[in-house]
């Protein structure tokens, strides 16, 4: 039966979470360069951002593989998460930038600002940062799915109305006039609450921070799911006339999992950017977000424990491909579009079920 | 005006599908109760067709009114209006004589206490046949309550008395999408049940059955009537003879005829519109 | 033949062109004072120059044009006068005298006539006074309108004098301004008056600018202009110029926008017809574009000696090549999803992402521009001041007859008949004996062909890229959702809407702004109207 097969999966899911929470930076920190066993931080922040990735995934799963909507502007809910920290960042720089000033951020000095603008208010507060990292994302969404779920804009042209999104901030954040940094984004980070950013130990801690995201995000995301909001949810994405006539406001159900959705996204962003050193405007491109449905697709999307596997999977082997044979990724992503959707639309995780009720 | 709805305790309400012949399905009786449903001058158009013109049409408390037509005639499109899916070009919906029907959402009627079973059967596929029913059932729909809810010893039994009378008490744990169409159909009816509506609008429902299936779907639906009003859509003939007191044939978007099984065969203007000239 | 008569003829062929030459260069020499441009001396110079302009002899413009461009040479080796056609090492030379070709040569054994700014400015003055006497109305008024910048008296002369004989009405209207145009620097109240009056009406860009001079006022705010009349005529004649200018400026931008409607409307209808019949969205529609413009660009570089023609085959050439990958990619991967467009929607965007990489490698990721045929090029005049440049005005009449050929196909033949069927009711057409998989195929290929097309004409106005279609599949879906799913007309009339609006934005809100408060707006409306402008009603789109 499928509540004890999840089960299983969750406790797994725990288990890796839990070994690779205590391992990873015990091995970086605790172990000397030269032992065999030593992580370096190049490795330890790179599967801090697959942790990253994996909580984006989840927050697609959930609105996906549950609520049956295919957003192809997630990215757009990491990029906001991620400026919101990335903010709060470039004012903890402080007077270290090139231009040594105290109020403004470099590239605002090199545009001749004078002051800073007002969406800039209140990013030196650390507390105040976070809560614009779960609110900013939340708020866009829950403005952008009460417009679109109200008027019943379902199937693709949600999809593409979404991406629309994403392709509209990506042409906004790549202004100057913006006042996030235009082009280049932001970025030359020093450090966070005082702990500098390029030190092992500020690192391992980002990482177990990511860790415990995940797992919050997960165990979160379990509850819901468990509950009848997620019963109700996949009886919207099987049969929305029906739930609507049987008496329920299809619409305030999908408004809620992609607001939560959305902020899931939204933290998944603000672990990324201390861990990568920078934000820039490439995070809305519409590519992005629909890398990370293929994501979930490949894992398998309505499993939540698939959404973790697929973005640990296709980013192990970008990165590869990226390092190794540039010019063959693209190649192989497009391939992985195809043949997923064509031959195992369950993903991996779906395509093991079957195999494993047979 | 509205029947109060009776408090619902699990033997009682089984009851009301059992003693058919003891509720007060009664001229006198309906006289009393008054009209559930009121639909007047109703005209829908798409792209210059007319699929109702001008329809009017009352259903009485605790009546059970087969109509049928021909293709094309307005069937489906009737219910669209009554459960708030298309809104008319002009007319008057009311259900008992307090919710103007055309001024409220989907979900806004379901709660008021209208069903509908579409044409082709809709279930949760994915979901099993327990939770199709524990969804359906009368209860708060808000999403913060479904995030707390908690399925209370009572309506769990009230959801295994329907499982068993729709016949899928076997079938329980089952996804709905492997139940043949039959079990489907019987499941939707089974969540109609669910909601407790005194309107039940049922369209087609014994398309695709066995004979035996349909036999039991006829008595259900008869066993229903009385407390319930129902109104059911259908094409088989013969089904409709069995079950119908009264019914209205619709045609070109408005009623043809309306009357007993017997008077409607014997109208001209039926014959024709069933038969050519 | 035998061997010494040849060899006579030869030789008496050779005493002929000796003749010849030597005939011809007496006469050019007596003609033409070229030897006085060598040298320093620049009043002999200005001397030359009017003579030459004054001989009437057919290679007078051809020198005079050279001296300005600085291209007229003294070939050191023979002292010979040489006309350069380019400033490149070594030079192609013709002949100053009798413009024949005479191979080519390092600068270094050149050496340049030299002129002053004074004498360009006569250079101009005599060129357009030759050009008066041109035959062409055209040439006639063009050369007249170049006089405005520097009307010296002797100049205005010579133009009081024709004015009277010329025939043509507007190069006569022509002559008159730039009279009046010498009147408003006259001294007397009353001539500039008559100037101003002359000129009012007239386009020209000089004009504009006397006129404004007319009306400043000095730093303390008072008027430079004494005669009060003059700055009320000279007011009413600008307020006129800028109104007309107003028209004309909105007469371009709705003309741009036109342009880039019709290009997204070329872009929409192919997504329209795969969406619409088969409730699919492609994708890797943008790349079908991609690939018509690469089209384009292979079939120039194949015929590098027929760019004016090239054109003609490439249109059909990227119709097939984007139709039939269409078909491959229906065959392939799109006929196995039907009924299910999200996971379409990903696997063909799997298919627009292998395609650029494949151009990519092919052709390097680098844009590439596709040469625009000599007939497309340049501007269409329309009054004084309107230019339409061809090649959008072609790109408006190509897209306005592919979208009829789409709408009669889709009327009148067989293919479209079934395409409708297919898209109304699946099943349907399928029970009575419509093949609904080869409809498929070709619907799908008919829409890959319009995108190749629309590729063709993209190629005319932006670079070949690897990422031109990404940059439009947001866009046409926009137009298709604008106008309403299954409806050409929708898609005519959404995507020259937003093509106008885009351009119209763009002056206030910046290109970018523009495109995003475009976005904004169809997100907006679609909430509203959610099955677009012209909304296909009834059951069947209720499924």
């Amino acid at each position: 039966m499928a509540v004890t097969a999840n089960k299983r999966a969750d406790q797994v899911v725990y288990g890796v979470l839990l070994a690779l929470a205590v391992a990873v930076p015990a091995l970086n920190l605790g172990v000397g360069e030269s032992s065999a066993l030593h992580v370096s931080t190049y490795t330890m922040t790179l599967v801090g951002k697959y942790l990253c990735y994996a909580l984006l995934a989840l927050s697609v799963d959930l609105v996906w593989g549950f609520g049956g909507i295919l957003s192809l502007g997630h990215g757009a809910f990491f990029a906001l998460g991620g400026y919101a920290m990335g903010m709060h960042l470039m004012r903890q720089i402080g007077t270290r930038g090139v231009y040594g000033n105290a109020e403004l951020p470099d590239f605002m000095v090199f545009l001749n600002w004078k002051e800073l603008p007002w969406t800039w208010y209140g990013f030196d507060s650390f507390p105040f940062a976070m809560l614009m990292v779960v609110l900013v994302p939340g708020l866009l969404a829950f403005v952008f799915g009460w417009f679109a779920f109200r008027s019943r804009v379902t199937g693709v042209y949600l999809s593409i109305i979404t991406q629309a999104l994403t392709y509209a901030l990506l042409l906004a954040f790549f202004r100057n006039e913006m006042g996030f940094g235009g082009n280049n984004g932001l970025t030359d980070f020093k450090d966070i609450l005082g702990y500098d950013l390029q030190a092992d130990s500020t690192r391992a801690t980002l990482f177990v921070l990511s860790v415990l995201a995940l797992a919050g995000g997960y165990a979160g995301c379990r509850a819901l799911i468990d509950s009848k909001f997620g019963r109700v949810l996949v009886a919207v994405r099987d049969a929305e006339n029906r739930a609507r006539f049987i008496g329920y406001r299809v619409e305030n159900y999908k408004l809620w999992a992609w607001t939560f959705s959305a902020m899931l996204a939204g933290v998944a962003g603000a672990l990324y950017v201390p861990q990568v050193g920078i934000i820039n405007p490439g995070e809305f491109s519409p590519l992005n977000s629909i890398e990370l449905v293929i994501w979930v697709a490949v894992g398998g999307r309505g499993t939540l424990y698939g959404a973790l596997l697929g973005a640990f999977v296709v980013n192990f082997a970008k990165t590869f491909f990226t390092g190794a044979l540039p010019e063959l990724w693209l190649f192989v992503l497009g391939a992985v579009f195809v043949l997923v959707t064509l031959l195992i639309p369950q993903g991996i995780a779906g395509y093991f079920n079957r195999e494993a009720r047979a | 005006m509205n029947a109060p709805r009776t408090p619902v305790s699990a033997p009682t309400w089984w009851d009301e599908f059992t003693t058919a012949g003891s509720s007060p399905n009664t001229a006198a009786a309906r006289l009393h109760q008054g009209n559930i449903l009121y639909i007047e001058n109703v005209t829908v158009s798409f792209d210059g067709f007319r699929a109702l013109n001008e329809l009017t049409l009352y259903i009485e408390t605790g009546e059970l009114r087969c109509i049928i037509g021909p293709n094309g005639a307005g069937k489906s499109t009737m219910m669209d209006v009554i459960t708030g899916k298309t809104r008319p070009d002009r007319g008057q919906a009311w259900f008992g004589s307090q919710l103007n029907l055309l001024k409220m959402s989907e979900p806004e009627i379901a709660e008021a206490g209208i069903g509908r079973k579409f044409q082709k059967p809709t279930v949760f596929e994915h979901l099993p046949v327990f939770t199709n029913l524990e969804l359906a059932m009368r209860a708060p729909k808000g999403v913060w309550r479904s995030l707390v809810a908690r399925l209370s010893g009572e309506a769990r039994d009230r959801i295994e008395e329907i499982l068993v009378l729709v016949g899928l008490a076997e079938q329980r744990d089952m996804r709905a999408g492997a139940l043949s169409h039959g079990q489907k159909q019987w499941l939707e009816i089974g969540m109609l049940l669910m909601q407790e509506p005194q309107l039940l609008l049922i369209d087609e429902p014994v398309a695709g059955m066995t004979h035996q299936e349909t036999e039991r779907t006829a008595e259900l639906l008869v066993a229903l009537a009385g407390q319930r009003s129902v109104v059911v859509v259908e094409h088989d003939m013969e089904f409709v003879r069995s079950i119908a007191k009264r019914v209205t044939v619709l045609h070109e978007g408005s009623v043809l005829a309306e009357g007993s099984m017997a008077q409607v065969q014997d109208d001209p203007r039926v014959r024709q519109v069933y038969l050519g000239a | 033949m035998s061997l010494p008569y040849a060899f006579r003829l030869l030789r008496s062929l050779a005493m002929l062109l000796a003749l010849l030459c030597a005939a011809r260069i007496a006469l050019a020499e007596t003609e033409l004072p070229l030897a006085a441009l060598q040298g320093l001396d620049f009043k002999a110079k200005a001397a030359a120059i009017s003579a030459i302009a004054d001989s009437g002899s057919p290679r007078a413009e051809a020198i005079l044009n050279a001296l300005t461009d600085g291209r007229l040479m003294l070939r050191k080796s023979d002292q010979r006068f040489v006309i350069i056609a380019a400033a490149e090492d070594p030079a192609t030379l013709t002949d100053a005298l009798d413009g024949s070709a005479l191979g080519s040569e390092p600068l270094a054994g050149l050496k340049k006539i030299v002129i002053n700014n004074q004498l360009r400015l006569q250079l101009r003055a005599e060129l357009a006074r030759m050009q008066l006497a041109n035959p062409d109305p055209h040439a006639r008024r063009a050369a007249v309108e170049a006089l405005a910048a520097d009307p010296t008296p002797a100049v205005i002369a010579s133009l009081v004098e024709a004015a009277p004989k010329e025939q043509d009405e507007d190069v006569a209207r022509a002559m008159q301004v730039v009279i009046g145009l010498a009147q408003i620097g006259d001294a007397d109240p009353a001539k500039r008056l008559e100037g101003v009056q002359a000129v009012t009406g007239s386009m020209l860009g000089e004009v504009h600018n006397r006129l404004t001079q007319l009306v400043a006022r000095n730093p303390a705010g008072e008027p430079l202009e004494p005669s009060m009349d003059v700055r009320i005529a000279a007011g009413a004649a600008l307020r006129a110029i800028d109104q007309r200018r107003a028209r004309y400026e909105l007469i371009q931008t709705v003309f741009f926008g036109l342009s880039l409607g019709f290009v997204l409307v070329l872009a929409a209808t192919g997504l329209a017809i795969t969406f619409g019949v088969m409730g699919v969205i492609n994708m890797a529609h943008g790349e079908m574009m991609m690939l018509g413009a690469y089209t384009t660009y292979v079939v120039q570089q194949a015929l590098p000696n027929h760019i004016e023609a090239s054109i003609f085959i490439a249109i059909p050439a990227a119709f097939l090549v984007a139709g039939l990958v269409g078909i491959v990619i229906e065959r392939g991967i799109v006929r196995f999803l039907y009924g299910r467009p999200l996971e379409t929607l990903l696997a063909t965007f799997g298919v627009s992402l292998f395609l650029q990489q494949v151009v990519r490698s092919i052709f390097s990721p680098l844009n590439r521009a596709v040469a625009t045929p000599q007939w497309m090029s340049g501007q269409l005049m329309v009054g004084d001041a309107l230019a339409l440049t061809w090649n959008r005005l072609y790109i408006i009449i190509f897209s306005a007859l592919v979208f009829a050929a789409l709408l009669a196909l889709l009327r009148f033949t067989a293919l479209g008949l079934q395409v409708r069927a297919v898209s109304q009711n699946r099943a349907m057409a399928r029970a009575m004996g419509v093949r609904a998989g080869w409809v498929d195929a070709l619907t799908f290929g008919l829409g890959s062909g319009v995108a190749g097309l629309a590729g063709v004409a993209l190629s005319q106005l932006t670079n070949v890229g690897p990422n031109l279609g990404q940059s439009y599949i947001i866009d046409s879906f926009m137009v298709v959702v604008f106008g309403g799913v299954g409806n050409l007309w929708g898609t005519l009339v959404a995507g020259l809407s937003l093509g106008i609006a885009n351009k119209f934005l763009e002056p206030f809100a910046g290109a970018v702004l523009a495109k995003i408060l475009v976005l904004v707006f169809i997100i907006l409306f679609i909430q509203k109207w959610p099955r677009g402008l012209f909304p296909q009603r009834g059951r069947s789109a209720e499924a």
